[in-house]
């Protein structure tokens, strides 16, 4: 069982973050950089599919800047095998559509009977890529996936939906997207990021998997930010004042219902 | 060149949930705004009536694809007969709300299309030709506006930030054949709430218990939401304690909810938490804890043990509502 995971760096979700609302555009250069925490969860499936089955690859792939390449080792100190990152200027500036290509770009040329993704990354909040991998690939999509069983040749995914959750049926290969629940991710320990340090990392531009850069990056991009804004600060509002519970359960739904009219 | 606007509206159990009609009541602003008409595309089983009905929120024209092949999301068979549709009509917009079907959905049709989309958007409106719209970065911590490109342009609408409209015409309502043929997914079982039960992100007022509920028990809370007609989420150490499910986590890593009132009982206020409920109208903090960071952005603040304040809210609640 070959199974390729999908992973993305991102800042770290405590960072704070500067927004250059004249340039739109997000100063990233003090942020601590994680692998995105939907891709921790389909690393970690990955590997326990490769234990069950004693046999198999997992292999971790990532299209962006040289830092990325720290997303990838840690990836490799969880038990991935291998790494590809595919670190070209010109897929700069690539929308969801210019990323998935150059990720069908390179997974086409590898072997495997899964591939696995977060169900979003959590700087874009973009849910696209996977999707679009999927179509490049001509590959049966599960979104949003909770649970899984392996069977001979096909797959059974819990997906989770508003209300509730539908068991979908796919043959493999396919792509499906981790969903929190999924699993408790591993950390790695300290022996096996030393090890990580020796595992094979791949590095790629665009030529070396025969995509045209005029497919991807900044020039070929569909959708566009055109302005960058903090969301409006919440300002704590009042103490709701009362002796007693009774009394402060009751000045606060007269708040509700008199000052701020919503009951 | 493509002209009007048109609207994938999702039929779940042979109904439209609210945010359906949201996008559907978006699609009739933006279809007037360019004074173009309205379409919408249903998909089911039986659904004939339901398509029609949505005359009532101002479509002009329905398709309906009636295959019992599509009671369920049949995510190949819907993106293909959707894929179709779009490119018999060549809308200039097409929309759908962002559920975790419309998403998917949406995301394989931009693929397919080689066209712009921007999930999760409110705040449509068009630039010149192109469609713009807001929607949240980093989990909430940034919003920006964006522009989409293509033909057609796509987007998915956030919950719960725009209204349901009433514009009542009679709707055309034309069937259409769908393309079933080739499906490799397959929908073998479905656990679904059954009606009567508020989904989380569509919810007027949602009343959520972090770690300091203190265990699993989360009557009190279901009480109180039971008793305004919202539903109840939790913080992500509830979720992480086993106490609550994980499809009822806000914040970053769980959903985003806008709701009329979201009462915060036993949580903290960590960023990651606040990052989920900022849109909403009115946030009331119930905490014991003086200095927790909840206080620094809840609109109305309660100090006192949940446990005393939340049954008293209930009473004053159900006296009011008599
Ligand atoms: C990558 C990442 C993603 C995350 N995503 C999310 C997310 O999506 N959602 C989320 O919620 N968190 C998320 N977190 C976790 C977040 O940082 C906090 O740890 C979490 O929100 C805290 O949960 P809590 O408020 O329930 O618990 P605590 O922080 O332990 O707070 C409990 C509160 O209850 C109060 N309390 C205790 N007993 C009572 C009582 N009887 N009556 C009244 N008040 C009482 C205490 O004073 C305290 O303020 C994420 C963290 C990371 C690192
Ligand atoms: N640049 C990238 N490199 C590798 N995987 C990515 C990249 N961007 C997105 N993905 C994958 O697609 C998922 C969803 O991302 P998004 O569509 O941006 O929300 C992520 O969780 C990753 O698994």
């Amino acid at each position: 069982m070959n199974i390729i995971v999908l992973v993305k760096q991102v800042p770290d979700t405590e960072s704070l973050l500067e927004v250059d609302t004249a340039n739109a555009t997000v100063n990233t250069q003090n942020v601590k950089w994680i692998i995105n925490p939907y891709d921790e969860y389909a690393i970690e499936e990955a590997l326990q599919i490769k234990e069950a089955k004693g046999a198999g690859s997992v292999t971790v792939v990532a299209v962006g800047p040289d830092r990325s390449e720290q997303a990838l080792r840690t990836a490799l100190a969880m038990g991935a095998d291998t790494a590809v990152l595919v670190n070209d200027a010109a897929a700069e500036g690539s929308d969801a559509l210019g990323i998935a290509k150059v990720l069908a770009g390179v997974i086409k040329e590898m072997p495997y009977d899964l591939v696995i993704a977060g169900v979003r990354a959590v700087d874009d909040d973009g849910y696209q890529v996977p999707a679009a991998v999927a179509e490049y690939l001509e590959l049966p999509l599960v979104t949003a996936v909770i649970k899984q069983e392996l069977g001979e040749g096909k797959i059974t995914c819990h997906q989770l939906v508003e209300g509730g959750s539908l068991v979908v049926e796919a043959p493999l290969p396919m792509l499906f997207t981790a969903q929190k629940g999924l699993n408790e991710p591993r950390y790695a320990s300290l022996p096996n990021i030393m090890k990580a340090k020796k595992k094979p990392l791949e590095k790629k531009r665009l030529a070396d998997i025969g995509l045209d850069a005029a497919l991807v990056g900044t020039g070929s991009a569909k959708v566009a930010i055109s302005a960058l804004a903090l969301p409006p600060e919440r300002k704590g509002g009042k103490m709701v004042t009362g002796d007693t519970p009774e009394a402060l359960a009751a000045e606060l739904v007269r708040l509700l219902k008199e000052e701020a009219e919503v009951l | 060149m493509a002209s009007g606007v048109f609207v994938f509206a999702e039929q779940v159990d042979n109904g439209f949930k609210k945010s359906t009609l949201e996008a559907v009541s978006e699609g009739r602003r933006l279809a007037d705004a360019l004074g173009e008409p309205l379409c919408a595309m249903v998909m089911g089983g039986g659904i004939a009536e339901l398509a029609g009905g949505l005359g009532t929120y101002g479509v002009d024209k329905v398709l309906a694809s009636d295959d019992t092949a599509l009671i369920d999301f049949a995510a190949d068979a819907y993106t293909q007969t959707l894929h179709q549709a779009i490119q018999e009509m060549g809308p200039r917009v097409v929309l759908a709300a962002a559920t975790v079907t419309g998403k998917e959905l949406f995301a394989r049709l931009a693929a397919k299309l080689d066209t712009g989309l921007a999930m999760e958007c409110s705040d449509l409106a068009m630039d010149g030709d192109a469609l713009s719209a807001k929607r949240s970065l980093y989990g909430g911590k940034v919003i920006a506006t964006v522009t989409v490109q293509g033909s057609p342009m796509l987007a998915t609408l956030r919950p719960n930030v725009s209204d349901v409209v009433e514009a009542p015409k009679t709707a055309e309502v034309v069937s259409m054949a769908p393309v079933t043929s080739g499906g490799r997914t397959q929908v073998v079982d479905k656990q679904l709430e059954s009606g009567g039960k508020v989904e989380l992100t569509e919810a007027n007022f949602v009343v959520s218990g972090g770690r300091g509920m203190g265990g699993p028990d989360y009557s009190l809370l279901e009480e109180l939401a039971k008793s305004l007609g919202g539903a109840v989420g939790a913080s992500r150490n509830a979720v992480d304690e086993g106490w609550r499910p994980v499809s009822d986590q806000v914040g970053q890593t769980g959903k985003v909810v806008s709701p009329k009132v979201y009462f915060a009982c036993g949580i903290s206020g960590a960023i990651q938490h606040v990052a989920g409920i900022r849109t909403s109208d009115v946030i009331v903090a119930i905490n014991k804890d003086d200095d927790a960071p909840i206080f620094r952005i809840a609109d109305y603040g309660v100090k006192g043990d949940l446990n005393e304040v939340v049954p008293a809210i209930i009473a004053e609640v159900k006296k009011l509502k008599g």
